[in-house]
């Protein structure tokens, strides 16, 4: 089974666990810079929205990359870099709709989600579970399920 | 490690900045952050020297745990010396300022002397450097967060200010950082805008590690998120509630203050308590509270985000406060609500806005807006003082002007800029005022609470709930219930919640975990992170060692035993109502066993043998 990365903005509080989480499971630092998943605040709307990679099936960066350095990673479906094939031009950054593959100064290569192998640490680091790794299939799951809660036949049925 | 070893120092007369190494033999004895800030201003500083003068230094620091993923990771301390109180002021702060200044890879920034026009200081990474802050100058927190963020255009830039409020002299401005977090008491603000110092700007993207035992750590981290997680106060009161979950309870209990004390209960607390911020409101069907918000790697988030009534009269024609922004927390809703009579929630949300807007404390603001308005009832304050406003109990129109006011200093907002104490004296009522050392009370009615009797009374920053949190005790039972209305055994209380608190303050975390953890929580989690053995015992110890330090400086700026004292109301004049009905405070009890526990002298100075024993300085 597959699973997926889903992410439930409402519950968030900002409080950047993930990020330290991920920086620290790639970087071996603390450092909400290197993270891989972003958190973004909405101040005026209080608002607060965690964004990373959805690991596309027709993935932009993978078609994009000139040298193959990108590939998917069968067991979890993510879409993974291979710093050593990686030879820092960018094309993929561009490629992605979604602004989820970033160079990285440091390293001269990119970086992107790669799932942790199949265990992400933001998710468990999560507190509010904003965060949670699901069956693929059913990502839309609690969605329904909230929705379904509302929907209260026994008031419409006249 | 994780401390960075290094320290900031930045000399505003000349305009130097320069790196140090830290102590680190200090930082084995005083941990950091409230410790460490302390044991520097000691060495470094006269006691007896002008707060408002270029001899009074100003200390950022952070704790070893801070910029660390250990849940609620992110504090820092603003240390100097009190231009309210005239004793040490310590306040600390959540936010995200203090773990982005570790992660530029800075344990401490050391302000000294006075710049000759206005500066701000800019730290990216290793570089820091002073920058002209004229045309900041004059400007709110809010307008120079904007300015500051867009000229330095990354959004990840994370700024600490002062207002207007500062600038105008406010003894208890407050320094404002990611637009509404505070290091909000003793008038710290005060003493930054005395620099010409407006504002820091932080961007650290070194981050922090070097982590002692990393497993043993990750692994102590997630077990003690779980204890935050599971526990009734960290894991749903105050998730939920936020620290307003105490309005009704603390209510009930007959320990809250009204009308600047003059009552133990307050009829409107239903109204402006935390069930009621999420009541939708009848003009738009939204509530107060929007939703909660945490500080940097906290898993508690007891932040509140607020908006207010776009037709409450506070706002009406003022689109600029119509989004969110930070909202109540109780001591701020207590000093503006309660204390002032005042039940109109959005009026003190309202109010909230502009304390962060202009850098002021809300508890010191709503105390001294109390003792105005008892003074005005008395006669002491006409119209004539307050531009024809009607000063009276209850009043949301006095109350959202006195904070305008207050907020530019102009007019009558000088007097109440001044505090409680100073204004009571001014006006010719000096028993009016309610204050310990000079600053004002928080929210709790030490008749009803007899521990926050002692608490306040020696408290090393004047009247503050934040150094022995005894109400944890008395009222909640953590971590074991003690009769509020019985006032012995309340020195020891006092005494080991305020050495256990100084250790807390020291280490880079938020005293709040303390609903759910103790030191014993506490150790395994400094004690994977940072070189050394971190034991409880050693905790402990090193908190006992801060408090007499702080105590002692207070001593050598002239204070004694005869500064540990209340008002007159609160020894004198019985609880009106509750449970509480019928007690005043038995300060007179508890205090002599204090020190003896403390091993001071009976007139509360800290004694040679205690300097020895806890290896203090001279
Ligand atoms: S850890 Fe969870 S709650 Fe915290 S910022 Fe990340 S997604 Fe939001």
């Amino acid at each position: 089974m597959q699973r997926s990365l889903y992410i439930d903005p409402d519950k968030c509080t900002g409080c950047l666990q993930c990020e330290m989480a991920c920086s620290y499971e790639n970087e071996g630092v603390f450092n909400p810079s290197k993270s891989r998943i972003k958190v973004f605040t909405f101040h005026d709307e209080g608002r607060f929205v965690p964004y990373t990679c959805t690991q596309c099936d027709e993935a932009w960066c993978l078609h994009a990359c000139p040298v193959e350095a990108i590939t998917m990673n069968k067991s979890t479906g993510a879409m993974e870099v291979s710093e050593s094939v990686c030879v820092g031009c960018k094309v993929c950054t561009i490629a992605c709709p979604f602004g989820t593959v970033n160079y990285s100064q440091d390293t001269g290569k990119v970086v992107k989600c790669d799932l942790c192998g199949g265990d992400p640490k933001c998710a468990s680091a999560c507190p509010t579970s904003a965060i949670t790794y699901v069956d693929a299939d059913a990502t839309g799951l609690d969605k329904m399920r909230a929705w379904a809660a509302k929907t209260d036949s026994a008031n419409t049925a006249n | 490690m994780t401390w960075a070893r290094k320290i900031l120092r930045v000399n505003l007369t000349s305009g130097t900045v320069k790196e140090e190494a830290l102590n680190m033999e200090w930082a084995a004895d005083y941990i950091g952050q409230r410790g460490l800030g302390t044991r520097y201003l000691v060495e470094e500083t006269d006691p007896k020297c002008d707060a408002l003068g270029p001899d009074n230094k100003l200390i950022f620091a952070t704790g070893p745990l801070t910029g660390t993923t250990v849940s609620t990771g992110g504090r820092y301390s603003v240390i100097t010396k009190s231009p309210l109180t005239g004793a040490i002021a310590c306040s600390n702060s959540g936010g995200f300022i203090g773990a982005e200044l570790k992660s530029a890879g800075w344990d401490m920034i050391i302000f000294e002397g006075k710049s000759s026009s206005p500066v701000y200081l800019h730290v990216q990474n290793e570089v820091a450097k002073l920058v002209s802050a004229e045309d900041l100058w004059g400007k709110s927190v809010w307008e120079t967060d904007k300015l500051l963020h867009e000229k330095h255009k990354d959004p990840q830039t994370r700024i600490a200010a002062v207002g207007r409020s500062a600038e105008s002299g406010c003894l208890y401005a407050a320094v404002i950082n990611d637009l509404h977090r505070a290091a909000g008491r003793s008038g710290v603000g005060t003493v930054m805008a005395s620099k010409n110092l407006k504002a820091l700007v932080v961007r650290g993207t070194r981050g922090v590690g070097n982590i002692k035992d990393p497993v043993r750590f990750m692994n102590s981290v997630a077990e003690q998120k779980q204890v935050l997680a599971e526990n009734a106060v960290t894991g749903q009161g105050l998730p939920a509630l936020g620290t307003q979950v105490l309005m009704n309870v603390i209510n009930e209990v007959g320990a809250l203050p009204s009308r600047n004390m003059q009552d133990n209960q307050f009829d409107g607390a239903g109204n402006i308590s935390g069930e009621a911020m999420l009541e939708p409101r009848a003009s738009d069907g939204k509530p107060n509270l929007t939703t909660n918000a945490a500080c940097f790697g906290c898993t508690i988030a007891c932040g509140r985000i607020s908006t207010i009534d776009k037709t409450h009269f506070s706002v009406e024609n003022k689109p600029e406060y119509w989004g969110n922004s930070g909202g109540l927390e109780y001591e701020a809703a207590w000093a503006m609500g309660a204390d002032t009579g005042v039940d109109d929630l959005d009026a003190i949300t309202y109010t909230n806005f502009v304390c962060n807007e202009d850098g002021f404390d809300p508890i010191s603001f709503g105390a001294t807006v109390a003792a105005a308005m008892e003074l005005f009832e008395l006669g002491a304050i006409t119209t004539d003082q307050t531009d024809g406003v009607e000063l009276k109990f209850g009043s949301a129109k006095a109350l959202t002007w006195c904070a305008d006011q207050v907020a530019t200093g102009a007019g009558f907002g000088r007097d109440l800029g001044l505090g409680s104490k100073r204004l009571c004296e001014k006006y010719g009522h000096p028993d009016l005022s309610m204050t310990v050392k000079g600053q004002e009370f928080p929210a709790y009615d030490p008749r009803g609470i007899q521990g926050m009797g002692l608490t306040y009374a020696t408290s090393n920053r004047g009247a503050c709930h934040l150094r022995s949190y005894t109400v944890a005790s008395e009222i909640l039972g953590i971590p074991e219930k003690t009769d509020p209305l019985v006032s012995e055994g309340k020195a020891g209380l006092v005494k080991a919640f305020q050495d256990a608190t100084a250790a807390v303050d020291s280490m880079g975390i938020c005293v709040f975990t303390t609903f759910a953890w103790t030191l014993d929580n506490m150790a395994p989690q400094i004690d994977a992170a940072c070189e050394g053995d971190w034991t409880v015992e050693r905790l402990g110890e090193a908190g006992e060692r801060i408090w007499n330090l702080e105590r002692d400086y207070n001593n050598k700026a002239g204070m004694t035993g005869a500064d540990d004292t209340l008002p007159k109301r609160l020894l004198k004049d019985a609880a009106k109502t509750g449970p509480a009905e019928g007690r005043v405070c038995d300060l007179d009890k508890m205090l002599p066993e204090y020190y003896e526990l403390r091993g001071w002298t009976s007139g509360g100075e800290v004694t040679d043998d205690i300097r020895q024993k806890l290896s203090l300085p001279a």
